[in-house]
Parts: C-alpha cells; sequence; structure tokens
C-alpha cells in the first residue's frame, strides 16, 4: 500500500507541475498564431526538448523495454528506428518545411501545390495519423494506472485527457511548449535514475535465483510464480515439457489441477490461473523467442524476421517525417536554420534517452519472466523496481518510474491533441481561438471514447502502424513537394489516397489474422516496406501524366522553400491569414474605446 | 456561403504570401552590354531570384541540386549501414556468439552504437547545408 502512496504522490507531483507550466506559458497567448505556432518565438533547443518530451510516448518509456523483454535484440531496431527517423526529417524537410511559412501540415500542402481538394485530403490522414497514436497513448495510461494503483482502466486515460484539454485549451502550443520540454528532462530523469540503481543491485546480487546471461536452454522462473490470464485469450509455445497447476480453461476444455505440457501451443483463456515451481520453463506467449539463445541472438526467427526488420527500419526512417504532431513543432522555430539545429540537437537528446530502457529490457528478461506468459510486457518497467528492490527505496525508485511513465502520456497527449486540433479549427472551421478551443475539447472526446471502446495492443505495435501509414502518405508528399518541380496535387492526392489505403487495408486484415490464428504474412503486419515505395511511385507516375497541372508559380515556391534565412524570402502564412498580435490588440482597443462612446 | 467556406484561405492571401510575382508571366533578362555598377548589384541579383528570371531560377536550381546532393548521399550511406546489418546477421549467425567484455557484440552493434554515428552524421549535413546557404548569400550580395 506504502508503494501505491508514493506513485500516486509522484503522479499529481507530475501534474501539478504540467499544470504550472502550462499556465506560465499560455499568459499571454491569445491569438491563433500562438496557439498554431507559439508565434515561432523558440530557440532550437528549447523547442529540440520539446520535440524529444513529445516523441519520447509510452512506445519508447514502456514499450521498449517490454519488447526487448520480449523479442530480445531484434527489439533494438525499435529504438534505432525511432532515432534515425529524426535524421531522415533533419536531411530532407526540417528547414524547407519551416520556410514554407506554413502553420499546419494540410496548410503546407496547399501552398506548395495551390488545391484546396488536397488540403481535404491531407486534413483526413493528419486526423488518422493523430488518433491512431492518441488512443494506444491513453490505453497505456489506464495499464499505468491500473498496474501501479488498481484503480480501473479506464479512470488513467481520463485523467490523461482531462489533463491534456484543459492545457491545451489555456494557451495551445505556447502552453505545451514549455511542459514538454520540462517533461523531456523529468524523463530521462526518470529512466536513467532507476537503470543506474537497479543495475548497480543487479551487480551486488548477481545469482539470486534468476539464470546465468550465458544459459543457452529455455527460459526458466527464478522463483514459483502463480499467474492469472487477464482480458484477452493468450497463446504459448512450450519447447521443453513442464508439469503445472492450473485452473481455468486451457485450449477451450476445462482444466483444474495438476497437468502435464508437452511441446506445442497452448490456448490460455480469460480468467485461467497457472501455478509454475521454481526452475520450471516459461511458456512464451506465441512468436517470440522461447530459449535464451534465439533471444539474445539476432535475426534467428527465419525469413520473415527478416523481412519484418526491414519493413521496420523503412517504416521509422521515414515515418517520422510524416507524424503530424512532430512535424508541427518545427513550424514553432524561428526559421530555416533553427528548424536544422532543432532537428540535430533531437538526435542528441534522443541517442541519450534510448540507451536505458534497453538495460531495463535485459535486467526485467532476468527478473520478470512470468511477463513472458500472458505478453503484457509494457508492464516491465513499472513492477522491475519493487521485485528487485523489494523494501522501502524500490518504492520510492518505482515511484519515480510511474512519475516518468505518467509525463510520457501527459506530453505525447498534449502534442498530438494540439496538432490535430490545430488542423481541425483552421480547416473544418474558421480558425479563430474559440474554433480552436472547440476543437481541443472534441478531439479529446472523440480520442477517450476510442480508446475505452477499442481492444488493447502492445503500444509500440499500434504505433509501428501509424508510423507505417506517415511513411506512406506525408513523407513521399514532403519529399517530392520539397526536391522535385514536377509535382502535382492531382499526383499528390493519388499517392496519399493509394499509399494510405494499402496501410488502413494492411491494418485491417492483420486484426482479422489477429483473431483467427495469425496467418498473415511478415509484409501484411508490417507493410512500410511494400507501401511506401508504391505511394512514391504513383505519385511520381500521376505528376508525369498530369503535367499541365505543375502550379505556375513553382520557381517561387521552392525559391521560397530553399532560399537561405538571410534573403528575407520567407513570409509567414499564419499572419497572412490570422493576424498579427499587435494587430488583435488594435482591434481589441478600438472595440472597447467604440464601446465607450456609445455609452 | 457556407461556413466551411469560410475556413479556406481566399485565392489573395495565397499572391500575398508568394508576392506580387505570383501570376504574371516571367520577365526573361536580355542582357546587351553589360553596364552593371557595383553598388547596384546585389538590390539586383536579389531582384532577379525575387522574380525567378532565367538567371534567378538557374541560381536556385544549382543551391536545391546541392542540398539534394548532400542529404541524398548521407542518407544513402547511413541506410545502407542499416540494411547490411540484419543480412549480415541472417547469414552470419556466429556473430551472435562473439563478445566484448561479456557484451555480445550484436547487443553493442544495435543498442549503443548507431546513436553517436547517426549525430555525426546529422553534424556533417548541418555543415554542409549551412555552408552552401554561405555561399549562396555570398554570392547574392557580392
Amino acid at each position: 500500500m506504502n508503494a501505491t502512496i508514493w506513485s500516486l504522490s509522484a503522479i499529481v507531483a507530475v501534474a501539478a507541475v504540467t499544470f504550472l507550466l502550462g499556465y506560465v506559458g499560455s499568459r499571454k497567448a491569445n491569438t491563433t498564431p500562438d496557439f498554431l505556432v507559439a508565434r515561432r518565438a523558440i530557440p532550437a533547443t528549447r523547442n529540440a526538448a520539446a520535440i524529444s518530451g513529445e516523441y519520447l510516448s509510452a512506445a519508447s518509456f514502456l514499450g521498449v523495454a517490454g519488447l526487448v523483454l520480449k523479442d530480445g535484440v531484434d527489439a533494438l531496431w525499435y529504438p534505432i528506428g525511432f532515432t534515425a527517423g529524426y535524421l531522415a526529417l533533419l536531411l530532407f524537410v526540417a528547414a524547407p518545411l519551416r520556410r514554407s511559412g506554413a502553420y499546419t501540415l494540410p496548410d503546407f500542402a496547399e501552398a506548395r501545390l495551390g488545391s484546396a481538394n488536397l488540403r481535404h485530403f491531407c486534413t483526413f490522414f493528419v486526423v488518422c495519423i493523430g488518433v491512431l497514436y492518441l488512443v494506444p497513448q491513453l490505453q497505456s495510461a489506464g495499464l499505468t494506472l491500473t498496474t501501479i494503483t488498481g484503480l480501473p482502466a479506464w479512470f488513467g486515460g481520463l485523467v490523461v485527457t482531462v489533463i491534456v484539454v484543459v492545457n491545451v485549451l489555456g494557451g495551445g502550443m505556447r502552453a505545451i511548449t514549455l511542459v514538454q520540454a520540462f517533461q523531456y528532462w523529468g524523463k530521462l530523469f526518470a529512466i536513467a535514475a532507476p537503470t543506474f540503481v537497479l543495475f548497480v543491485v543487479f551487480l551486488a546480487s548477481p545469482d539470486r535465483g534468476t539464470q546465468p546471461l550465458g544459459d543457452d536452454g529455455v527460459i526458466r522462473f527464478p522463483e514459483a510464480e502463480k499467474i492469472t490470464v487477464a482480458e484477452q485469450v493468450v497463446k504459448v509455445r512450450v519447447d521443453e515439457p513442464l508439469r503445472l497447476k492450473v485452473s481455468g480453461q486451457i485450449d477451450g476444455r476445462n482444466a483444474d489441477g495438476s497437468v502435464y505440457w508437452s511441446r506445442g501451443v497452448y490456448e490460455l483463456s480469460p480468467g485461467t490461473t497457472l501455478e509454475f515451481t521454481a526452475g520450471s520453463p516459461v511458456p512464451v506467449v506465441e512468436g517470440s523467442p522461447t530459449t535464451n539463445r534465439d533471444w539474445s541472438r539476432p535475426q534467428t526467427g527465419g525469413i520473415s524476421e527478416l523481412i519484418r526488420t526491414y519493413s521496420l527500419i523503412f517504416a521509422t526512417f521515414l515515418g517520422t517525417m510524416g507524424l503530424p504532431h512532430v512535424l508541427v513543432r518545427f513550424y514553432t522555430n524561428p526559421d530555416g536554420k533553427a528548424a536544422r539545429r532543432t532537428a540535430l540537437h533531437v538526435l542528441y537528446l534522443l541517442g541519450l534517452f534510448y540507451i536505458f530502457p534497453t538495460v531495463l529490457g535485459v535486467l526485467s528478461k532476468l527478473y520478470l519472466p512470468q511477463l513472458l506468459v500472458n505478453g503484457k510486457t509494457d508492464a516491465a518497467v513499472l513492477m522491475l523496481p519493487e521485485t528487485m528492490l523489494p523494501n522501502l527505496g524500490g518504492q520510492i525508485v518505482g515511484a519515480i518510474v510511474a512519475a516518468g511513465a505518467f509525463a510520457a502520456f501527459l506530453s505525447t497527449s498534449s502534442g498530438l491533441v494540439v496538432s490535430v486540433a490545430g488542423v481541425v479549427s483552421t480547416d473544418i472551421m474558421p480558425g479563430k481561438v474559440r474554433d480552436f478551443r472547440w476543437a481541443t475539447v472534441f478531439t479529446g472526446l472523440v480520442a477517450i471514447g476510442l480508446a475505452l471502446l477499442l481492444p488493447r495492443s502492445d503500444a509500440s505495435l499500434t504505433v509501428a502502424m501509424s508510423f507505417a501509414l506517415a511513411a506512406s502518405t506525408f513523407c513521399p508528399l514532403l519529399v517530392l513537394g520539397i526536391w522535385w518541380r514536377g509535382l502535382t496535387w492531382v499526383g499528390a492526392v493519388c499517392g496519399l489516397v493509394v499509399g494510405g489505403g494499402l496501410v488502413i487495408s494492411a491494418q485491417a486484415v492483420s486484426v482479422v489474422s489477429s483473431y483467427t490464428g495469425r496467418w498473415a504474412p511478415a509484409f501484411i503486419t508490417q507493410p512500410a516496406l511494400i507501401t511506401v515505395p508504391v505511394a512514391f511511385i504513383v505519385m511520381i507516375v500521376v505528376s508525369k501524366a498530369t503535367r499541365r497541372r505543375v502550379p505556375a508559380d513553382v520557381s517561387q515556391i521552392l525559391l521560397r522553400l530553399h532560399a537561405p534565412d538571410p534573403l528575407g524570402f520567407i513570409q509567414d502564412r499564419s499572419i497572412a491569414r490570422f493576424g498579427t498580435a499587435e494587430e488583435k490588440a488594435r482591434l481589441a482597443d478600438d472595440k472597447r474605446r467604440g464601446a465607450g462612446r456609445t455609452r | 456561403m457556407s461556413r466551411h467556406d469560410a475556413g479556406k484561405p481566399e485565392p489573395p492571401a495565397r499572391e500575398a504570401w508568394l508576392g506580387e510575382q505570383g501570376g504574371r508571366p516571367r520577365r526573361r533578362r536580355v542582357v546587351l552590354a553589360d553596364s552593371t555598377k557595383k553598388s547596384g548589384k546585389a538590390l539586383r541579383t536579389i531582384i532577379e531570384l525575387e522574380e525567378q528570371t532565367s538567371v534567378g531560377e538557374k541560381l536556385v536550381r544549382d543551391l536545391i541540386r546541392q542540398q539534394l546532393k548532400s542529404a541524398f548521399g548521407l542518407a544513402f550511406a547511413v541506410l545502407i549501414g542499416m540494411c547490411l546489418l540484419p543480412i549480415t546477421f541472417y547469414l552470419v549467425p556466429s556473430i551472435g556468439d562473439l563478445t566484448i567484455l561479456g557484451i555480445p557484440i550484436p547487443w553493442l552493434v544495435l543498442g549503443l552504437a548507431p546513436f553517436p554515428i547517426l549525430y555525426g552524421v546529422g553534424w556533417v549535413f548541418r555543415r554542409q547545408a549551412e555552408r552552401h546557404e554561405r555561399d549562396f548569400v555570398n554570392m547574392v550580395d557580392r
């Protein structure tokens, strides 16, 4: 119970600091450019911290360690890809995107290709990606709060939604910049400090019943363990025969008492309880390595594993530059050079962070193999401190981790809500500050509704899907739009529809297959390897076929995108459309004076 | 006019963003005799850029080509490097048995090494890109 109090107070502290910083940041926010792009006055290093804070979501904070626990060394491709994506963004997108002077991704598309139709398509995909990314954040928030405190799962998601929406209502982008920058450093501390402490504990007591790292055989339980299968049906693979006690349903038949499992796959119904003795082999959730040898060696899953790895590299390398909530942060830099420096600084901040989840993943493999049975590996980071240090120290370390995880949900969700609300308010509504606030509330409601309705899956996997979607839609649009004169709006729309449509149908197929026996091949569950080139080719071919529609002013536009900042070609589209802060103040002043006169 | 129409930026907004030259046919510069004086040259080049005469367009095309060459070269190198790793691990599984200080090499190669390399590549690109831009600015207001 003590542990719960520690963790809860840490979480409340994070929430309080979030509110405070949001309040400080939003005191002077009153115009649309304030809410959309924070008046484009964020210095490069602070913006980089804010981007990293926003980007290190639940998938990074909890998911990476969980995937290392489950899949071993091959899971390290996730952090590599998540970081390398910023390199691609720096190389191809950062500076020209900022110089376009746009304020949202659809606005950039319209500025470049001059088509309102294209703008609407982009709006649709921005909302899709935003929601696809937001839902797992809220669901993981529920999981985290349940793991820590035992509160019901819907409560965590609701708390995060309310905090984020209230903060964003106050000041939009201005409110969340400081919050996200602070939360990056908070998260770095919350993962680095526990890693150091737990690693020292590990060095001080290397055996404590755990399996030696050099053992090549099947993964075994360090001590006797009792496991209850939660909401969903789980399939586990057994590689070495074992004896255990069960009560519940196995393979759809009732089972009670002591049973003997030979090699094979078993299906466990929700509510089934399993009791293992110390040293018995761990049945591992289907699709993950069952032996220490396969876990610690790369590429042991055969050719389909290889394809999945390549697809993952593709999706993350090219997908980051298509994520609307990341791009919108680059619009807040003062100029193109600052945008480039921001991207470079992000590479440094992310590299610093991603070393720690890997270490935690390896440690949790030694101490928490029971998570492999029901596949709930996202909880590993949260459970590890108290498992390794069952005393006050462990409780405090656990509280720090919990606070970090909570910060991860808050910062990522606020970035997503701002970017979706910005697009909805400027493209579907007239784009006044009031519209932005309504759009924020609306986005929050839709997201929490979906989070409660949809079934949960691993945070990293859903996030990987939204990367694939971004890589197959906005990545070709941005890269071709910035570097190729021949792009037309017809080509862009066709590319978006084909790329996005392929990814969405692949997602649908893989959901069906996950319910009916996992028959989908790797290129459907990780479709980027095929869909990204297809989207590029469609855009190029259709643009060539509709060459008449190349905008007449394409030279001027490319000049704006690429001319160095000192030449002064940047023009701010948000000010062109919504007016400057000074103008706004003058108008309000006139109104007041006008009202005085009539009185 | 419905509510939704109000959301679209009007065509004049686009022209304002592009400057006055947006819609007009492009002006071509015809040089009969080079009578430019030193003082007027900086301004003139900027005007040529703004109006995207044939000279101005050539300058921008060259800049874009330079930047794209840097970006493509580095991206290609990184992507090839990353893509070679899984196939190497797949074809030569014995790499997994080698260790440095008790840590298997694949864990070091995937868990630690990529981050400094990615930052280094980014740093090189930033330097190159900023140099290209400096050269461009120097050329324009020479």
